[in-house]
């Protein structure tokens, strides 16, 4: 409730400011002019395919990262040696800003979809690696012994051990990256893209068209949000046993 | 010719870069025949469960060997149980999924497994929690949980790191009685550590009494007092002067630790 009621605030200081006259309406449009610049962006302008569009880059490229880096994080959590060779790199590519490597992948890729999720790849893949190998590495040492004792090989151990114990903390990374992905791609629709929601940010910029701008920000926002529930809700199904 | 034969088993810890190194455990020889419940009693830090980790193959021995029916022990393995101080059920499975780890590791038949299973969760008492998970359970119930999964995979040793260390002395009580109970029923060679003098007379066939740090074997004090035993054997006489015996003896050692700290 208390989430809520700031939310309710926020709305509120924001007419203040803008039906109050305290802001020009150039720079910030009111909540109404918001409301009603959304609705004409669904009925005129195809919003709804702009979203579809930015839903299908992000989840698209977020698959294809998490694809990769699970497996590779796991390897580096479960053996030394294989961590040992790929964690400096990672280390080092962790911080290297994948908007950064726009320019880049535009020649590279054009402005296509492929550079879209190229983008995204780079900028979740080396955060995914790294924060899924802590997790496996973070195993309990006494239940891997435990597992030993019964008789596990080391294969089993990682099965059955270093897996479902990790499992959780993987699935709350991806959810946190998930959330990053979203801040790449529209950073890549701002710089080179024909549609998407990013897109439309800038044309609307173009036009002096706040109302427009804030309208598509609150999207993704929500968006995000529930994406972000979704994921609760299926880690809270799949890991009862992890709740306290 | 004994089951398990400890050989000369030492460890020492390397040291900090530059400091001394730590001996454990100073070379330990002994033999257990098959069926022995051996309590191995000891005060806080004398190596006793470094010893026992060897036996399980978790640590490896700086010198000496530990052989089990000839073999030499050199990795972990189903034919020694292990149940651990710590809470070490497996948290994202059920006690009976707990309970089947290691049959599952086998690839036994689904049913086979069950039919294990269900023996061994009647045999701790724990009917009825099947399809809980070990976070709802008190540390007792885990602690019988770990002991039916470490029995259901038939080990030919049994090695029990101060099971009961961490449960509040009625269940502990309880929990000594329904294990002595399970060994005189399923004949099993048993190795167990404890700091507990009470409770390493009441489990044992023979108390094996430990020195302070470096540890080493100081003594073997065998009990004989009939089976089956219930906890009133705690009042006898012959238990007092084992008790008397066995305090005295580890009261020594405790002191060295105390001067030397």
């Amino acid at each position: 409730m208390l989430g809520i009621a700031f939310f309710v605030l926020f709305a509120a200081a924001w007419a203040a400011a803008t039906f109050g006259g305290f802001v020009s309406k150039t720079f910030l449009a009111d909540p109404v002019t918001m409301l009603r610049e959304g609705w004409t962006l669904f009925a005129k302008y195809g919003f709804a395919g702009d979203i579809a569009i930015t839903v299908w880059r992000v989840v698209g490229g977020f698959v294809l990262a998490a694809a990769c880096a699970v497996p590779l994080g796991i390897a580096m959590g479960a053996y030394k040696p294989i961590e040992a060779f790929f964690e400096p790199f990672v280390s080092f590519a962790r911080y290297l800003p994948a908007s950064a490597f726009i320019p880049l992948l535009i020649l590279w890729a054009g402005i296509g979809e492929m550079q879209k999720l190229l983008v995204i790849f780079i900028g979740s893949f080396f955060q995914i690696v790294l924060m899924v190998a802590v997790a496996v590495g973070a195993t309990r040492r006494d239940l891997v012994e435990a597992a030993y004792t019964l008789g596990a090989s080391a294969r089993g151990v990682v099965r059955r051990v270093l897996l479902p114990s990790a499992a959780p903390a993987i699935a709350e990374t991806l959810r946190l990256v998930l959330g990053w992905a979203w801040t790449y791609v529209i950073v890549a629709e701002l710089i080179g893209a024909s549609s998407g929601i990013g897109h439309m940010i800038t044309d609307s910029q173009a036009l002096l068209n706040t109302g427009q701008i804030i309208f598509g920000i609150i999207v993704i926002g929500v968006i995000g949000l529930i994406s972000d529930f979704l994921f609760k809700w299926a880690n809270q199904r799949l890991y009862p046993w992890s709740l306290a | 010719m004994s089951a398990l034969a400890i050989e000369g088993v030492g460890r020492t810890f390397p040291g900090v870069p530059g400091g001394v190194p730590t001996i454990a455990l100073q070379p330990v020889t002994l033999a257990v025949e098959d069926n022995d419940f051996i309590t191995i009693l000891g005060p806080s830090g004398c190596g006793k469960s470094t010893l026992l980790r060897i036996v399980a193959g978790l640590d490896t021995p700086t010198t000496g060997r530990v052989v089990l029916d000839g073999a030499p022990v050199t990795a972990p393995g189903a034919d020694r149980g292990m149940v651990f101080q710590s809470y070490t059920l497996f948290p994202w499975l059920t006690v009976h999924e707990n309970i089947c780890f290691g049959l599952r590791e086998k690839t036994m038949p689904k049913a086979k497994q069950d039919e294990i299973a269900a023996h061994y969760i009647a045999r701790v008492g724990l009917a009825g929690f099947e399809q809980h998970y070990p976070k709802t359970l008190s540390g007792g119930m885990q602690q019988r949980t770990a002991i039916a999964r470490a029995l259901a995979n038939d080990p030919k040793i049994l090695l029990l790191d101060e099971p009961f260390g961490a449960l509040d002395n009625q269940t502990r009580s309880l929990m000594q009685e329904l294990l002595l109970g399970i060994w005189e029923t399923e004949k099993k060679t048993v190795l167990f550590v404890t700091h507990d003098i009470e409770e390493a007379i009441f489990m044992a066939g023979r108390v094996v009494v430990m020195s302070a740090r470096p540890g080493r074997i100081k003594a073997e004090v065998a009990v004989d007092l009939p089976h089956p035993r219930l906890y009133t054997v705690k009042t006898t006489p012959e238990f007092s002067a084992l008790k008397a015996r066995l305090t005295e003896e580890i009261r020594v050692e405790a002191l060295k630790v105390a001067v030397a700290a």
